[in-house]
């Protein structure tokens, strides 16, 4: 089974054609389409044969770790770079040779890349002077632009006069202004701090969704991806290895990779002992007991795979749970009082350590554990899922 | 604060006496009444208005400030161009080779690039009549060859500081190469292009060796002039002559500081 498919069965709400998402729509043209581009620096493959299509409105993250590529692909479609070979189409016109000043396509900068001898009105008006755009014609539509980021008085302010979240917006003003088909933002909220982050996601979301511009991010932050994106596309190596949806991406990873590097996984090694249409049996020696997935995979009976449970999904008890299966036991080894959450540390008896996180429901509720307690840990059948690779 | 000891401030007060020591005597004599340069006869501006009289001294002034002014603003066009191509244009044939040629002027002993130049005029006049004799013109080439040396160097490395991003920035707004350079590059790099500038001046001003060799008869600068006037003895009129130059190269660069720093305290938001 893909991971398509897995989105299809769990997307209750998207029962209405018209609620469908252009990806899942049949013969839906895509807006941007990346065909088979790689990117050599000298012996280094950066971009290694990527195909993507991304769809109109689409706000698509690509989530990858420092020289993952996702950056030198966002260049390559900016136009800062060439593809070594390749193709990227933007909206039915093929990107080949067109200068980056050409381009509908408009890119807003990780340092936001503001102009420092410049005001932030005349920042903001640059890309609309450019394209000889009348005065009067500029001054209006920059008027609009800064009212709309909520920098409707700070005009005559130059960038160094500004805080983080005000240059932020700048950038984004000076980005839209031009109207671009497709937006390019490399961290767009990088530098900015958690709280001003969390405030200027939703932000982000409104004004795309006003503008109908497509956007393609570049992030590392696996929460800002979560957030922000109507599909996540994670690279590693300059390669992509799963693109969907970001309940998907978190629910059903495709590989140990992208297990690992979006939120956080306990992973169990183990054989396949039953492998039926609607459920598996994996016997492990690292959990020490059999492990029950409710979906089925396709491979080989005695095929060595990893079953991957997430610390939020798994329940700890002092007593023994009535169910058999799913079922471990161990000694907690460490607690770490979070806050909102309480994370355990729990040793089982092969020397395994799993990660457990509890909400704290109630009051000191990270006081009914405490260290070398003997705790049960279990899971449903369908809270855990198989990864082959 | 912490108390300075005893030894730091000894320090800084030997520099400041060494540094300044001969420059404040001088300007001192300058407005020393005796017409013995180091008996100190009481107060006057006598030879500030004798200078002025010096038609010698003052058409030398001419001359120098000329060449200065011309010398140093080509040198700033070229140096900037050099610069440029030195640190965006990544690597091309005869990178190594056009570099090597920007810094050799550098470390090349003043004697040489004169001589050098010399023969070049020369050879040049006999094989295509120009440039025809030797004299300002002469100078001011000679003297834009080795400042725009000075120059290539400050503004490649005030671009080299510069985020380029700012650059692509501009480019995908959709400015074009030439509007770049014009609205982005040139704007930012201004205050290497005014402190090259200065520095050029300043150099011009102050050659001697070089200006010796490739200037003609009745094109004097002025340090041509005051050497041949100290060779017969020092007159206090060239005390009065270096406190002027020594005025105006300081309100030169107090005004390069201050627009640095103006510069800097503006982009210092973005670094």
């Amino acid at each position: 089974m893909t991971s398509s498919q897995f989105s299809e069965l769990h997307t209750p709400t998207m029962t209405q054609t018209a609620n469908i998402p252009l990806w899942k729509r049949e013969g839906a043209e895509p807006f941007l389409k990346i065909e088979n581009v790689t990117k050599k620096f000298g012996d280094f493959t950066a971009v290694d044969n990527i195909s993507l299509d991304i769809y109109k409105n689409e706000l698509f993250c690509l989530l990858g770790g420092s020289g993952s590529g996702k950056s030198t692909l966002l260049r390559i479609m900016a136009g800062f770079e060439s593809a070594t070979s390749g193709r990227i189409i933007i909206d039915g016109m093929d990107m080949a040779g067109i200068q980056p000043w050409n381009r509908p396509v408009n890119m807003m900068f990780q340092s936001y890349a503001l102009f420092p001898h410049l005001n932030v009105a005349d920042n903001v008006a640059f890309g609309l002077r450019r394209e000889g755009v009348a005065r009067s014609e500029v001054n209006k539509r920059v008027e609009k632009m800064l009212d709309m980021v909520q920098l409707g008085a700070l005009g005559k302010r130059k960038p160094n006069q500004l805080s983080g979240g005000q240059r932020q917006r700048v950038a984004l003003a000076r980005s839209l202004i031009k109207r671009p088909k497709l937006l390019l933002l490399d961290e767009p909220l990088g530098a900015l701090d958690k709280k001003l982050r969390e405030e200027t996601q939703f932000e982000l979301i409104n004004i795309q969704e006003e503008l109908g511009v497509t956007f393609v991010v570049v992030t590392h932050d696996q929460e800002e991806a979560m957030t922000l994106a109507t599909r996540i596309g994670v690279m590693n190596n300059g390669v992509i290895v799963q693109t969907a949806e970001p309940h998907v991406v978190y629910e059903y990873p495709n590989s140990r990779f992208v297990a690992e590097f979006v939120g956080s996984v306990n992973l169990f090694e183990g054989i396949i002992v039953e492998d039926l249409p609607d459920s598996v049996r994996i016997r492990s020696t690292e959990a020490g007991a059999e492990l029950h997935v409710n979906h089925g995979i396709s491979c080989a009976p005695n095929q060595v795979v990893h079953m991957a449970i997430r610390p939020e999904k798994i329940k700890i008890s002092r007593q023994k749970p009535e169910q058999n299966v799913n079922c471990l036991h161990g000694v907690i080894e460490d607690i770490a009082y979070m806050g909102s959450l309480s994370v355990f540390k729990v040793r089982l008896a092969s020397g395994k350590d799993v990660r457990i996180t509890q909400p704290n429901f109630v009051r000191d509720m990270g006081a009914r554990f405490t260290w070398h307690d003997s705790v049960y840990l279990s899971w449903d059948m369908d809270s855990s899922v198989v990864l082959t690779s | 604060m912490k108390r300075r000891s005893i030894f730091l401030n000894t320090t800084a007060m030997l520099g400041f006496i060494f540094l300044y020591a001969p420059i404040i005597s001088l300007i001192v004599y300058s407005f020393n009444k005796s017409k013995l340069v180091t008996v100190w006869g009481g107060w006057s501006l006598k030879w500030y208005t004798e200078l002025f009289n010096n038609e010698q001294i003052m058409d030398a002034a001419l001359v120098s400030f000329n060449i200065a002014l011309i010398s140093a603003s080509l040198a700033v066009v070229l140096g900037t161009m050099a610069g440029f191509v030195l640190s965006r244009m990544g690597r091309f044939r005869g990178k190594m080779i056009l570099s090597g040629w920007i810094t050799a002027p550098l470390i090349m002993p003043e004697v040489i690039t004169g001589l050098s130049l010399l023969l070049l005029f020369v050879a040049m006049e006999n094989m295509f009549g120009w440039p025809a004799g030797r004299g300002t013109g002469t100078i001011i080439i000679a003297h834009t060859t080795f400042c725009m040396a000075y120059v290539a160097v400050i503004v490649q490395s005030r671009l080299a500081s510069m985020d380029e991003t700012l650059e692509e920035a501009a480019m995908d707004l959709g400015a074009k190469p030439s509007s770049l350079f014009f609205l982005i590059t040139l704007p930012l790099i201004a205050p290497a292009l005014i402190s090259g500038w200065l520095l050029s001046f300043t150099l011009s001003l102050d050659d001697l060796v070089i200006a010796s060799f490739v200037s003609g008869p009745g094109n004097s600068t002025l340090p041509m002039v005051i050497f041949s006037k100290v060779r017969l003895g020092v007159t206090p009129e060239v005390n009065a002559l270096a406190t002027i130059m020594i005025a105006i190269v300081a309100v030169g660069v107090l005004a390069a500081m201050y627009q640095m720093r103006r510069q800097t305290k503006l982009s210092s938001g973005q670094e």
